[in-house]
């Protein structure tokens, strides 16, 4: 006795285009998702703006360089500069002094020089014109207070977002020394049953769900209507996760696979329901076969990071800018909440690389030209059908 | 595509056969495996979406048992289709019992038409803290519920990427031979493409024909998934 009547449900696709997220912090994004920064603007872009809330992060180490540490701070750098609650977890003894080490955000009057600035997005339109007020025309005001305002207006809506870090200053204390961080070590916790039992409850105070009703309507027993009262994300209510090198071999939980897998699957189910993001960084090496695929499967957004050989001859020859890379970024999965198309990215190959030692940047590779005597091409390593090359396999 | 039109996974499956009184997967199992590249779990949206909107048979009910994604996800992507829905609970016995109970509390003449959808089964196994074979025996159970007794359908999401690596991968072999049909989701040899975002393998193992051999029924073709719907297509045949 099954009805057609239409089912009311308070999930819509099309959700209005006025509904704004209630701060700069955080973007609407497809799908009815909200979007934070990853504290790297080129990762952002490339993963279509931003983090949605509720993903789970994983970062694939390499063993043989610390990349991974510089997707860590950004991230944690960019969750505390916006004054989002922070828990912090780590192999090492004292993981509060790592906050020391996170970098600030670079204040406008530093000389960047980003090949970027061509980009059509509206505050770095404005840019050159601020170039100008800051340089030797302050005099001019008057007629330029139109401009300043709109500049400024302009300006704080760009840093608001996201934020550009400089890795050489470290960032205010005031931005990490109050209630909101949190930090754990890993390194002599039994089990991980203590880290899941601190994940979940620094989840609680960001739960998206205030309250869910069930009603069945009793006249066909096939419909069920579901009433769910969404708590709207605000800078208050979002929170960020950073748990650094999981299953690192001096913890002495790092054996218990099985455990670790269940912990994952619980972080990421409960991250899913909060307004929250959580990014695990891992040894990949270090963890079996069979269960880094596991932990794979359970990534919304999946990374992997790679050391770049120094004088590879072969490689120099490759790619140009090989001397400013320090290293590779590997997307191999972009995060699709409530959606089921997948993203197919241009490039899933980014180079990293440190602008004048301060700055995080990802960048396209871009192939060296093919030898026109020879008629090799320098990129065979390059095309889809992934020849296998020293450092892996690359997308242009 | 037209989601009442016969496409080739239709086709593939078997779905275009349909009757008033048989469940319109026949009572068979289904087995979807896929990879990190590429997600499988678009077969399950469609075969939800197919089987709640089948105008044949409209006491089609789906059993979800979703432990990969919150409901939140399905419901936005199925777009509100109407079905009973169930939560996996700690305990695959107490799971089990819970679809018994689904089970036994449709009318007699509607017990065909349940299907019960699992996404995915590593999970069920991560439930169980690996002991695979609590979970194989959970699986019989439910595969018990497709027998001529029950008549109910199977539809199970796993990930064969990381059985691959074992010397013996036992459980998915296990899997697979239960199986009456096997789906499996790969993407494409050359790479990433805008156009074509995989492509998939579908085993039918039919019955036995009149004359009594078995006439399995191997279907190639690629996708493109899209918000509402999925392409499929044969090898460059794609308009």
């Amino acid at each position: 006795m099954a009805a057609t009547k239409t089912r009311t449900s308070s999930f819509s696709r099309n959700l209005p285009a006025a509904s704004s997220a209630q701060s700069p912090e955080i973007k609407c994004g497809p799908n009815g998702t909200f979007l934070v920064s990853s504290g790297i603007p080129d990762l952002d872009k490339t993963l279509g703006g931003g983090i949605p809330l509720g993903s789970l992060v994983m970062v694939m180490e390499d063993s043989e360089a610390p990349h991974h540490m510089l997707l860590l701070r950004n991230f944690m750098s960019q969750g505390l500069v916006h004054k989002q609650p922070l828990l912090y977890a780590s192999p090492s003894k004292d993981p509060r002094g790592f906050l020391g080490t996170l970098p600030s955000p670079s204040s406008p009057k530093d000389d960047k020089s980003r090949s970027h600035d061509a980009e059509q997005e509206k505050g770095l339109r404005i840019a050159w014109q601020y170039k100008k007020y800051f340089g030797e025309n302050q005099s001019n005001l008057d007629g330029q207070r139109g401009m300043i305002l709109f500049r400024f207006i302009v300006l704080y809506n760009k840093q608001e977002f996201s934020n550009e870090f400089d890795l050489r200053r470290p960032l205010d204390r005031h931005f990490y020394t109050g209630q909101h961080v949190d930090c754990i070590s890993t390194k002599d916790l039994p089990n991980i049953a203590a880290l899941q039992e601190r994940c979940t409850s620094f989840l609680s105070q960001f739960s998206r769900y205030i309250c869910t009703f069930f009603a069945i309507d009793f006249v066909c027993f096939t419909n069920l209507l579901i009433v769910t009262f969404r708590n709207d994300a605000t800078v208050a209510c979002t929170g960020r996760i950073a748990i650094q090198s999981l299953c690192a071999p001096q913890c002495e939980s790092s054996n218990m696979e099985w455990e670790m897998l269940s912990f994952i699957r619980s972080l990421k189910s409960t991250v899913r329901s909060a307004n929250a993001v959580a990014i695990i960084t891992f040894p990949s090496s270090l963890v079996s076969a069979t269960f880094c695929k596991r932990w794979q499967h359970l990534a919304d957004c999946l990374v992997s990071v790679k050391a770049i050989p120094d004088e590879d001859k072969e490689l120099a020859k490759l790619l140009t800018g090989y001397q400013d890379i320090v290293g590779f970024l590997n997307i191999h999965r972009v995060p699709r909440i409530n959606t089921q198309v997948p993203a197919v990215l241009e490039a899933t190959t980014l180079s990293i690389k440190l602008q004048k030692r301060r700055y995080l940047v990802l960048e396209c590779l871009n192939q060296a030209p093919v030898d026109g005597s020879s008629g090799s091409s320098y990129g065979t390593s390059g095309n889809c059908s992934g020849a296998s090359s020293k450092s892996g396999s690359l997308d242009f | 595509m037209d989601s009442r039109a016969r496409n080739l996974l239709d086709e593939a499956l078997g779905l275009d056969q349909l009757t008033q009184s048989k469940s319109p997967l026949g009572g068979k199992a289904v087995l979807i495996e896929d990879c990190v590249e590429t997600s499988g779990s678009f077969v399950l949206h469609q075969l939800i979406k197919r089987l709640l909107t089948a105008t044949s048979n409209s006491s089609n009910v789906v059993l979800f048992l979703a432990f990969a994604n919150p409901f939140s996800h399905y419901d936005r992507i199925l777009l509100g289709e109407e079905g009973k829905a169930g939560g996996g609970r700690s305990g695959l016995f107490a799971l089990f019992a819970n679809i018994t109970k689904v089970l036994n509390s449709l009318p007699e003449g509607n017990r065909k038409c349940l299907t019960i959808v699992i996404d995915d089964v590593s999970l069920i196994e991560v439930a169980a803290h690996g002991s695979s074979d609590h979970v194989l025996d959970f699986l019989h159970y439910c595969h018990a519920l497709t027998s001529n007794h029950h008549g109910c359908s199977l539809v199970m999401l796993n990930h064969d990427d990381f059985y691959s690596s074992m010397d013996r991968p036992v459980f998915l072999k296990q899997m697979e031979y239960a199986a009456d049909v096997l789906v499996k989701v790969k993407p494409l040899a050359t790479g990433l493409a805008a156009d074509v975002h995989g492509q998939m393998t579908v085993l039918n193992r039919d019955q036995c024909n009149r004359r009594g051999s078995l006439n399995n029924r191997m279907s190639n073709f690629q996708f493109r998934i899209k918000e509402n719907s999925v392409e499929y297509f044969y090898p460059g045949a794609r308009t």
